[in-house]
């Protein structure tokens, strides 16, 4: 039998609910918290700030460093090994290059943006959720930037697609023709994608689909997030 | 016809839409993407004839020229000093810059400024590269002794200083304290200390509440209610302003300020 029903009872364009905030970590030069369900991200924003060692300086311009942490009670009942690994590394990585795309470092040159993203709890989509996160702290940190960043995962579970697979889903072992796990991350104003992966696998025609949906899902985040930013100072 | 979607001074957010069609034009802070102008930052619109604009409220400090700062000596080099700016890239005090008397070639620069001190310096230069000038050389500026320290949101500060410095002249009168404001967000202040605390107090309530209109009225009244206490050594520290001239025993331990 396909799967017709979500496990939680969602529509199948249905994001679990949200919660977004600005300025929750008041030593930093800017924050932002985003909660999609049971995931929940927190991310700092520190800079433009000098940048040492000076061979990491670029002239030419700012750059972005980002850092992707779980924490070590984040996960599901299994202690979460603290510190780099090589999954952290590689989240850190396209968390710069989906956030990159809106921001304007030119104006500092040798300088560096430090981005920090723990979660403290997570429920699938935790790259998607620190990337909404980051995007807030750093839009809260007056970073110039074009645009804020949206992410979401979509994908397909036994052939059904839907938009923010949780854990449960991630996992479903049931069908015959397994899960796909989408991450993306969407830049409205200028209809770009800036970040894509992929677990399992899809045909083309239901990827095509699929990335649809995801930009209305991102369209709806934006919304939010912007509400969170103007939330923070229209006191 | 262009058509405004935002009211003016009304917080944006990066990549909301601004205004329609091509008779705005974007200035400072706000792109044009097809028909339509975007912000490029968050901060609070301002609408300038044609011309849109963004008021940042948020932000570390960009040094620019010409503005009066508050650095810390950091380095002592050949022929100058390295001062923290409190922005990402730090200033050169050259020794010709930094006063009118001479100095020997083979002088010891520490006499002058030494590490750890501050100074109130105003910025002559700024390269693309953000290299930066400072100059000491000039009314008011000068090496700080004594006092304390503390940091504000460098976008506050021209609602702490207020027009024509009605905001920080109204604080200096009320609590007799000594205040410099730096537009990087630095401010060094200087009284007895009941007072100092006092300041910072008001300095930090006025960062908070920069967005109301009539905070004038609002820390008059305020200062009033907290001085009412203990009536402000006034008038006497004014006089005292010139005589700082003179060397002061030791260069006190700047303290860094609560926070």
């Amino acid at each position: 039998m396909a799967y017709t029903k979500r496990l939680d009872g969602r529509k199948q364009k249905e994001c679990r609910e949200i919660v977004a905030q600005a300025g929750v970590i008041k030593n930093a030069d800017g924050s932002g918290y985003f909660k999609i369900g049971n995931t929940v991200a927190y991310a700092a924003v520190y800079g433009p700030r000098a940048l040492f060692p000076k061979r990491v300086q670029d002239p030419s311009t700012g750059i972005l460093r980002c850092n992707y942490n779980m924490m070590p009670f984040s996960g599901m009942g299994s202690r979460v090994r603290p510190g780099q690994n090589r999954r952290a590394k590689e989240i850190s990585m396209v968390t710069e290059k989906a956030l990159l795309p809106v921001l304007d470092l030119k104006e500092y040159p040798n300088a560096v943006v430090d981005v920090f993203i723990e979660l403290t709890q997570t429920d699938a989509g935790s790259r998607c959720a620190g990337i909404c996160a980051a995007s807030i702290a750093l839009a809260d940190a007056g970073v110039p930037m074009k645009d804020l960043v949206a992410a979401i995962s979509v994908g397909s579970v036994d052939g059904t697609l839907v938009v923010d697979l949780d854990y449960q889903e991630e996992a479903y072992e049931e069908g015959e023709e397994g899960v796909a796990d989408i991450p993306i991350a969407y830049i409205p104003s200028t209809q770009k994608i800036s970040l894509l992966q992929m677990d399992g696998e899809i045909t083309k025609e239901k990827l095509i689909e699929a990335l649809e949906m995801g930009k209305e899902a991102c369209e709806e985040i934006i919304t939010v997030q912007k509400k969170a930013l103007k939330e923070k100072y229209n006191l | 016809m262009g058509k405004l979607l935002v009211e003016e001074r009304k917080v944006v957010v990066p990549g909301e839409h601004i205004a329609e069609g091509m008779d705005y034009l974007p200035a400072q802070w706000t792109y044009r993407k097809g028909d339509n102008i975007l912000a490029g930052r968050l901060g609070l619109l301002a609408v300038n004839g044609r011309a849109l604009k963004i008021i940042p409220l948020s932000g570390t400090y960009t040094p620019k020229k010409d503005d009066v700062i508050i650095g810390k000596v950091i380095d002592v080099a050949m022929s100058g000093w390295r001062v923290e700016t409190n922005s990402a890239y730090s200033a050169m005090l050259s020794v010709r810059d930094a006063t009118s008397e001479f100095i020997s070639r083979n002088a010891d620069l520490t006499k002058f400024f030494d590490l750890g001190d501050y100074l109130v310096a105003k910025i002559v230069k700024v390269t693309s590269q953000k290299l930066i000038d400072v100059s000491t050389k000039g009314p008011g500026l000068r090496k700080l002794y004594g006092g304390r320290v503390i940091n504000v949101n460098c976008n506050k500060v021209p609602r702490i200083i207020g027009k024509q410095g009605s905001m920080v002249s109204l604080i200096k009168n009320s609590t007799g304290c000594k205040i410099i404001v730096g537009q990087n967000g630095i401010i060094w202040l200087s009284g007895s200390p009941d007072q100092e605390v006092i300041a910072i107090e008001t300095i930090k309530k006025i960062e908070k509440e920069a967005h109301v209109s009539g905070l004038t009225e609002k820390i008059t009244a305020y200062l009033e209610k907290k001085c009412k206490n203990k009536p402000a050594v006034m008038p006497e520290e004014d006089s005292e302003e010139n005589s700082e001239e003179k060397p002061a025993a030791k260069p006190a331990a700047n303290k860094k300020g609560e926070q």
